[in-house]
């Protein structure tokens, strides 16, 4: 598969494949080792954060950002967007809070990333 | 109507005003107040929810609002103080800041004010393209604060008219709340935003990047309901008989970002047609003594650790004006963009402050092998080798005290260019 590099400015262009029966990847194009580790996780396990908003009941906002602790596998995403839209909280969320601790069976965590009050608690 | 004395007056609270407050407290102002106009601080970095942010400030891979956070709790431990909901109306020459608020006119006399204001988007007004005027038009920034902070989904069927990050970054959002999001189409042959988010934003979700390409027409009586996509040729202009009909119930406009500069222009502070923000010294003073300025006001950038870095040296500096008065510089050095380069910040560089200066510069087109040149009238200050160069990504080069000191005394101007090939010199 081809990958660009996204771990600097250069955004080398780096084929990398495994051979049949498989051996040692083949990687042509990276221009450091960094962008070699990076195309190979690429082929055997791409992982991205997942960020995203989590309905509010009873909030100053409708929603409130949240994030994965870790990165999660990227073919999990559409798992976790489901979840995450089947999710309402209550009003009040602190950023840093918890909503799950294992979303969509990743094992990974799901945090709340800014605060959102309870309505009619504005500041003044 | 009461005026309310300070130190240091910082005019916006997101990353740069928040930053600049911070480090004036740090550097001694004893008092720091930020004026927003928003109901609270974080500025954009409130609707920014993905990651990315603070990879080199806190060395950590932090979501817009987390970063936001961080440097609005460090504000409060340093008891800067916040005057949220509130609408500057004017800054005069003698520092008199007059804000409009909920408890009424406000003024502050202030020993050193720093802008931060930031920057606004480009609208359907500035591209001209021709049509009907429907409802679903939204600039890219506007639909990502009404899906992240208001919660509503702006459209099912989008295109998104130009590559910058903004852009690029609502094509994944959108996709990921469950939209169809038809491709983004880019007037120029590379693309606007870091590749980064090209990358990650784009190729992950099997979105279409069309470069070389333009949005030609609007048609839809109520909502929008097609857009016609044309392919551009030499000179960005459309070729006739290309255009095609998208249909699609929204259109995300990502197309550039202006300095927002209403209240600089009314002090009389002089702009740079370049970077359509004030022309400031590696003090990130502007040419209005005691107003110093920092972050997307100045200049839009990429990433907010460079906005930061920008505030910091603002804030203190301000802090100094306001303890110490102006800084006395013996001469300050013009610096003009040369070849291949469209724009450097800051633009006047003095032998003073910093041990090491970072000019800040946008190239005019993608360059491989890159060489840039500082140089001062036939001498040549520094040299920096670059692999490849993208407008859509700023350039960062340190220029020290020593080079700009090392300028001849009969020369004020040092001058920016970038060769496309590094082996030549």
């Amino acid at each position: 598969m081809d990958v660009t590099c996204i771990i600097c400015p250069n955004s080398c262009r780096i084929s990398v494949s495994r051979p049949e029966g498989g051996g040692a990847p083949v990687i042509r194009g990276a221009e450091c080792s960094k962008g070699i580790s990076y195309a190979i996780e690429e082929l055997d396990n791409p992982v991205r954060v997942l960020t995203s908003t989590v309905r509010v009941e009873g909030g100053t906002h409708r929603v409130v950002p949240v994030r994965t602790t870790s990165p999660i596998p990227k073919a999990k995403i559409g798992d976790c967007m489901k979840y995450i839209d089947s999710l309402a909280v209550s009003a009040p969320v602190a950023a840093g809070d918890v909503l799950s601790g294992d979303i969509a069976g990743t094992g990974v965590g799901m945090v709340a990333t800014w605060t959102v009050q309870k309505r009619g608690r504005e500041r003044e | 109507m009461k005026t309310m004395e300070f130190d240091v007056a910082v005019i916006g609270g997101g990353p740069a005003g928040l930053s600049a407050a911070c480090a004036a407290r740090e550097a001694g102002a004893s008092s720091v107040v930020i004026l927003e106009r928003d109901t609270e601080l974080g500025g954009i970095l409130r609707q920014c929810v993905h990651t990315g942010f603070g990879l080199r400030v806190f060395r950590e891979d932090l979501t817009g609002p987390e970063f936001a956070e961080r440097l609005v709790k460090r504000a409060g431990e340093l008891n800067v103080a916040v005057e949220a909901g509130s609408f500057v109306l004017s800054v005069t020459p003698d520092r008199r800041v007059r804000a409009s608020s909920k408890r009424g006119i406000l003024e502050v006399a202030a020993g050193a004010v720093v802008l931060c204001m930031g920057c606004r988007e480009r609208t359907r007004g500035s591209l001209a393209i021709p049509g009907s005027r429907p409802a679903g038009i939204w600039t890219a920034g506007a639909a990502q604060r009404l899906i992240n902070v208001e919660g509503y989904l702006p459209g099912k069927r989008v295109l998104i008219a130009g590559s910058g990050d903004v852009g690029l970054i609502m094509a994944r959002r959108l996709a990921l709340e469950g939209a169809e999001v038809l491709g983004v189409v880019e007037i120029a042959p590379y693309p606007g935003g870091l590749i980064r988010n090209v990358v990650q934003c784009l190729e992950d979700y099997g979105i279409p990047l069309l470069l070389s390409h333009a949005v030609t027409a609007i048609g839809g009586a109520r909502r929008l309901e097609w857009v016609e996509v044309s392919e551009v040729g030499p000179g960005m202009k459309p070729i006739p008989g290309t255009g095609r009909i998208v249909e699609c119930d929204t259109l995300l406009l990502s197309v550039g970002l202006i300095p927002e500069n209403e209240l600089s222009r009314a002090v009389g502070i002089p702009l740079d047609p370049r970077t359509g923000g004030p022309i400031v010294t590696n003090f990130m003073e502007t040419t209005v003594r005691g107003i110093f300025a920092s972050g997307n006001v100045v200049h839009v950038n990429d990433l907010v650790d460079n906005v930061s870095d920008e505030a910091r040296i603002a804030g203190e500096e301000a802090a100094a004006f306001a303890k110490y008065g102006p800084r006395a510089v013996v001469r300050f050095l013009e610096v003009i963009p040369g070849e291949r380069v469209r724009s450097v910040v800051p633009q006047r560089l003095a032998a003073a402050g910093q041990d090491t200066i970072t000019l800040d510069l946008r190239v005019t087109e993608p360059v491989e092998d890159a060489l840039i040149e500082v140089s001062a009238g036939g001498g040549r200050l520094a040299v920096y080798r670059r692999r490849r160069l993208r407008p859509g990504e700023m350039v960062r080069i340190p220029i020290t005290r020593a080079q700009i000191d090392s300028v001849p005394w009969d020369r004020n101007k040092v001058y920016v260019s970038i060769r496309s090939d590094g082996r030549v010199g």
